[in-house]
C-alpha cells in the first residue's frame, strides 16, 4: 500500500504543478471527467492525438517558414489557428498562449517573430508532453499497483 | 353659122376690165376658201377641247364647196364646154345643200356658245368674291393671333403696372396707334385719371368727372364705341392745329374683385367700376375703324380685366398671408410668455415644495425622535400635538402641490401593472390601526371577478382609496366600515346620477368600482355637491380637521382615471357612502414571451441527460472534434462527428436535433454552411438548431451568426456543466442566444 500512496502522492502533486505552472487549465478537468467506465482511456486518446497533430503542426510551419523567398504566412496562420483551437480544446494552456502571440506575428507577417514563436511552441509542446507522459505513467502505475487515481482539486 | 359645139355662151358680152377683176376676185376668194378650213382644222388638232367637231366638218365642208364653186367659176368667164357648166351647177348644188344644213346647225348651236360666255362670267365673278373672303379671313387670323399674342403678355405677369403697361404697347403695335390711354376712377369714384398713356413717359394727371355723357356712353356698353377727338378723354395731346385727328375708339374696362366671381354668376351686371380706355389712330392716315379691329379692342379689354382681378386677388393674397404672418409671429411670442410663465411657477412650486418639506420633513423626523426619549407627560403630549401638526401640515403642502399639478395638467399617471387586490390589503393594514383606535370595523370585500393584476397608477388609486376610507373612518364615531369592490359591466356604467360620465368600455380595460361605507355623520342634501370643491368644508367637516382638499384631489384623480367619484347619503346622521369608478387596463398574460431571445441562461437546470440525442458536431480540428464528441457523449447523446461543411451538408438529415459546428476556421465561411442546413430543412421542425462554437464573443461574430439564422452561440473553451445547460436550454426553449 506504500507504494500505492507513495504514487498516489506522486500523483496528485503532479498534477497540482501542472495546474499550477499552467501548462493545463480547467479544459483539461473536464476532459478527465469524461473518462468513465464507458471510455476509460478518453484523456489518453485525446491527449496522444493532440502530440501527434501538434508535431505535424509544427513542421509544417517550420518548413514554411524556412522559405528563403516569399513566407505565406497564410499557411502559417491556418496552422497556429489549428493548434490554438486543439490546444485550447483540451486545456494546454501554455501552447495555447503562445499560439496567440504567433497569430500577431502571422498577421504582421514578421519572419523572425514568427521562428521565435515557433521555437517557443516546440518548447512548450516538449514540456507538455512529457509532464504528460509522467502523469499518465504514474496513473498506469497506480492502476496496476491496485489504487484508485486520486481525484485533484 | 355658130358651130355647134356644146359650149355655153356667157350670158353677158364681157367687159374685158371688169371681166379680168372678177376673174381675180374669183381666184382669191377660192384661195381664202380653201385656206380658212386648213387653218380651223389646224387649231382645231391643236386644241382638243372644242366640242363642236362635226359642225367644223359641216362648216369646213360648205368653205370648201364654196371655194370650188368660185373656183370653177373662174372657167365660166370665157367659153367653156358643158361639162364645166354641169361640174359648176353640181358644185352650187352642194354648197347649197351643205350651206343650208350648216345655217340649220348653227341655229341650235349659237344659243349654247352664248350660254357658254354667261357661265364664264359668272365663274370670274365669284372668283373674285372668294378672294375677297379669303382677303377678311386672313385679317381676321392675323387679329386673332394679334389678341393671343396680347393675351398671353398681359397674363405673363402678375403685377398690375406691368399689365397695363404691357397692353397699352402691344395694342399700340398691333394696331398701330397714335395713342393709348388709360384712365382709371380715383378713390372716390367720381372721376377718371389718366393714368398710363402710350407715348408720353409721365402724363400729366388729368382727371375728368366720371359722369360725362360720352364716358357714360362707353360705359354702358361692352363694346368699343367711336368716340370725338375733340372730347375731353380723347384731348391727349397738344393739339397742333393742323392736321386731322385719326379716329378714335373708347372701351371700357371691367374693374373686377374677388366678390365679382361668383360660382354661377358672372361679373357682368354687378361691377360697377370701369376703367376707360381711349385708342387713337395715327393722324392724317384716313385710316378707319375696322370691325375686326374693334373686336380685337374689345378683347383685349376683357382680357385686360381678368388679368387685373388676377393682379388684384394675388395682392390680397399676399396681404393676408402677410397678416397670418404677423399674427403667427404675435401668437408664437405669446406662446413662448405662457411657457415662460408656467416654468417660472413650476420652479416656484419645485423650489417652495423642497424649501417647504425640508424644515417639515426635519421638524418631523426630530419631533418622533423625541418621542423616543425619556419625556414627562405634558412633554410627550406637546411633542405629539407638534408631530400631529407638523404631519398635518406636511399633508397639506403635497395636497397643495399634488392639486397645483393636476389642475394644470402636468401630472400624469404612471400606468404600470401591479397586484390590485395588494392594494386593498395595505388600506387595510394602514387603516386598521386607527380604526381600531376609534373601534370601527373595517372589512374589504373584493367581488370574485375583480383580477389580481391591473394596469394603472398604483400608488394614486391608493391615495384615493386611502382618503376616502380616512374619511370615512374620520367621520365616524361608532358602527363599521365597508369597502367594497367589484368589476361593473358596460350597461350599468351608464348612471342616471352621473350624466356628464359616458364610459366607452374596451377590450383591454375594465371599470373598477369601489364603494366605500359608513355609518357616520352623514352629509346633508345641500352640501353634497360642495363636498369635492377644494377648501370647501361642511360645518360638521371644520371641526374634524384636514384641508378639505382630500376629496377635490381624489376627483381629480379619478377623473384622470376616467372614472366618476360621488358620494351618497341619506343626511345628517346617517351615515354616508362614497363610490368611485376607475378605468384600468387587463394586463396582458405573461407567459407568452414576446421577446425572442433569453439573456444570459441561467445554468445547471433541466436535463441533466440527453439520452438518445442526436448531435452532428463540425469541426475541422480533429481534437476539437473529439473533446466535443467526448463531452456529448458522457451526457448521453449519440453523435456524428463531421470534420468538412460538405460532409456535414451530406450527412445531417431529420434525425440530428442539433448540430454544433465551428465558425472559427479563417477562410471558411461556416456561416454558409448554417445557409445551406436551413434550406435543405423546408419545415422548420424538421430543422437541426445550429449553434456556433466561437472563439471569441466578437460582436460582429455574434452579429454574422445572428444574422444566418443560428440558434445560439457557444464561446469556446467548452465545459461539461457549459455544454449541458446549453443543450437543455436550447431544448426547452428552442432558442438560446448566448452562452458564455
Amino acid at each position: 500500500m506504500d507504494t500505492v500512496s507513495q504514487l498516489q502522492r506522486q500523483f496528485v502533486d503532479h498534477t497540482t504543478s501542472l495546474y499550477r505552472e499552467g501548462f493545463v487549465d480547467d479544459q483539461f478537468t473536464q476532459l478527465q471527467k469524461l473518462q468513465d467506465e464507458n471510455s476509460p482511456d478518453f484523456v489518453v486518446e485525446v491527449v496522444t492525438l493532440f502530440f501527434d497533430d501538434c508535431e505535424k503542426l509544427i513542421n509544417n510551419m517550420a518548413r514554411a517558414l524556412e522559405q528563403q523567398q516569399e513566407v505565406d504566412f497564410k499557411q502559417v496562420d491556418a496552422s497556429v489557428h489549428q493548434l490554438k483551437g486543439s490546444s485550447s480544446s483540451i486545456g494546454a494552456m501554455r501552447v495555447k498562449n503562445v499560439c496567440v502571440t504567433f497569430r500577431t506575428f502571422c498577421e504582421a507577417q514578421n519572419r523572425e517573430g514568427c521562428l521565435r514563436c515557433l521555437q517557443q511552441v516546440n518548447r512548450e509542446y516538449s514540456l507538455l508532453k512529457n509532464k504528460l507522459q509522467t502523469l499518465f505513467r504514474l496513473e498506469q502505475q497506480i492502476v496496476a499497483a491496485g489504487g484508485t487515481i486520486p481525484a485533484v482539486e | 353659122m355658130i358651130e355647134s359645139c356644146n359650149c355655153i355662151e356667157p350670158q353677158l358680152p364681157a367687159d374685158e376690165l371688169l371681166m379680168k377683176y372678177q376673174y381675180i376676185s374669183d381666184f382669191f376668194i377660192a384661195l381664202a376658201y380653201f385656206s380658212i378650213p386648213l387653218e380651223l382644222i389646224y387649231f382645231v388638232k391643236k386644241s382638243a377641247l372644242f366640242p363642236y367637231r362635226w359642225v367644223l366638218v359641216q362648216f369646213g365642208a360648205f368653205i370648201v364647196l364654196c371655194g370650188a364653186t368660185h373656183l370653177i367659176n373662174l372657167w365660166t368667164f370665157t367659153m367653156h364646154t358643158r361639162t364645166v357648166e354641169i361640174v359648176m351647177t353640181i358644185a352650187k348644188v352642194c354648197t347649197a345643200v351643205v350651206s343650208c344644213a350648216t345655217a340649220l346647225t348653227l341655229v341650235h348651236i349659237i344659243p349654247d356658245l352664248l350660254s357658254v360666255k354667261t357661265r364664264e362670267l359668272f365663274l370670274k365673278n365669284k372668283a373674285a368674291e372668294l378672294d375677297r373672303e379669303m382677303g377678311l379671313i386672313r385679317t381676321q387670323e392675323e387679329t386673332g393671333r394679334h389678341v393671343r399674342m396680347l393675351t398671353h403678355e398681359i397674363r405673363s405677369t402678375l403685377d398690375r403696372h406691368t399689365i397695363l403697361k404691357t397692353t397699352l404697347v402691344e395694342l399700340g403695335r398691333t394696331l398701330e396707334l397714335e395713342e393709348c390711354a388709360l384712365w382709371m376712377p380715383t378713390r372716390t369714384g367720381l372721376e377718371l385719371q389718366l393714368s398710363y398713356t402710350l407715348r408720353q413717359q409721365n402724363p400729366v394727371e388729368y382727371t375728368v368727372p366720371i359722369q360725362l355723357p360720352v364716358i357714360n356712353q362707353v360705359f354702358n356698353t361692352n363694346r368699343a364705341v367711336k368716340i370725338s377727338p375733340n372730347c375731353a378723354v380723347a384731348r391727349l395731346r397738344p393739339t397742333a392745329g393742323k392736321y386731322m385727328p385719326g379716329e378714335v375708339v373708347a372701351v371700357r374696362v371691367p374693374l373686377l374683385h374677388l366678390s365679382n366671381f361668383q360660382i354661377n354668376d358672372w361679373p357682368e351686371l354687378s361691377t360697377k367700376r370701369y376703367a376707360l380706355m381711349v385708342l387713337m389712330l395715327p393722324s392724317d392716315s384716313a385710316r378707319q375703324w375696322h370691325v375686326h379691329e374693334l373686336e380685337l379692342v374689345e378683347v383685349v379689354a376683357d382680357q385686360v380685366a381678368v388679368a387685373l382681378s388676377h393682379a388684384a386677388i394675388l395682392e390680397e393674397s399676399m396681404r393676408a398671408r402677410d397678416l397670418l404672418m404677423e399674427q403667427n409671429v404675435a401668437l408664437d411670442l405669446a406662446r413662448r410668455e405662457a411657457e415662460t410663465a408656467i416654468r417660472a411657477r413650476n420652479d416656484f412650486l419645485a423650489v417652495m415644495n423642497h424649501e417647504m418639506r425640508t424644515p417639515m420633513d426635519a421638524i418631523i423626523a426630530l419631533a418622533s425622535l423625541l418621542l423616543e426619549t425619556e419625556l414627562t407627560p405634558e412633554q410627550r403630549l406637546m411633542v405629539e400635538t407638534i408631530l400631529k401638526s407638523s404631519n398635518l401640515l406636511a399633508t397639506l403642502i403635497n395636497d397643495v402641490l399634488d392639486l397645483s399639478r393636476l389642475e394644470d395638467g402636468s401630472l400624469q399617471l404612471e400606468l404600470e401593472t401591479f397586484n390590485l387586490h395588494a392594494v386593498f390589503r395595505e388600506v387595510l393594514n394602514l387603516i386598521k390601526p386607527i380604526a381600531s383606535v376609534k373601534k370601527l370595523l373595517v372589512t374589504v370585500n373584493l367581488a370574485p371577478d375583480v383580477p389580481e393584476y391591473a394596469i394603472g397608477d398604483e400608488k394614486h388609486l391608493m391615495q384615493t382609496i386611502l382618503n376616502v376610507v380616512g374619511n370615512a373612518v374620520k367621520f365616524s364615531k361608532e358602527g363599521s366600515i365597508t369597502i367594497t369592490a367589484f368589476m361593473v359591466k358596460s350597461e350599468s356604467l351608464r348612471d342616471s346620477r352621473t350624466p356628464d360620465f359616458s364610459p366607452v368600455p374596451s377590450d383591454n380595460h375594465f371599470y373598477l368600482r369601489v364603494q366605500v361605507k359608513d355609518f357616520g355623520a352623514g352629509i346633508s342634501p345641500q352640501d353634497i355637491p360642495k363636498i369635492f370643491t377644494k377648501f370647501a368644508q361642511t360645518q360638521s367637516t371644520k371641526n374634524s380637521g384636514g384641508s378639505g382638499l382630500g376629496l377635490a384631489i381624489c376627483k381629480r384623480f379619478v377623473n384622470l382615471m376616467e372614472g366618476n367619484i360621488w358620494i351618497e347619503s341619506d343626511g345628517l346622521g346617517k351615515g354616508c357612502t362614497a363610490i368611485f369608478l376607475v378605468k384600468l387596463g387587463i394586463p396582458e398574460r405573461l407567459s407568452e414571451s414576446k421577446l425572442p431571445f433569453m439573456p444570459m441562461v441561467a445554468a445547471n437546470h433541466g436535463q441533466a441527460n440527453f439520452h438518445g440525442l442526436k448531435v452532428l458536431v463540425l469541426d475541422e480540428n480533429g481534437i476539437s472534434r473529439m473533446v466535443m464528441k467526448g463531452l456529448l457523449v458522457h451526457l448521453g447523446c449519440e453523435v456524428t462527428t463531421v470534420s468538412s461543411g460538405e460532409e456535414c451538408l451530406r450527412v445531417v438529415s431529420q434525425e440530428h436535433k442539433v448540430v454544433l459546428m465551428d465558425v472559427c476556421v479563417p477562410g471558411k465561411d461556416g456561416y454558409e454552411i448554417a445557409l445551406r442546413i436551413r434550406e435543405k430543412f423546408t419545415k422548420l421542425r424538421e430543422k437541426p438548431l445550429i449553434v456556433a462554437l466561437i472563439g471569441n464573443t466578437d460582436k460582429v461574430i455574434k452579429e454574422n451568426c445572428m444574422r444566418v439564422g443560428m440558434d445560439g452561440v457557444i464561446l469556446k473553451p467548452v465545459s461539461l456543466d457549459k455544454l449541458r445547460s446549453v443543450l437543455s436550454d436550447l431544448l426547452e426553449h428552442r432558442v438560446l442566444f448566448e452562452a458564455v
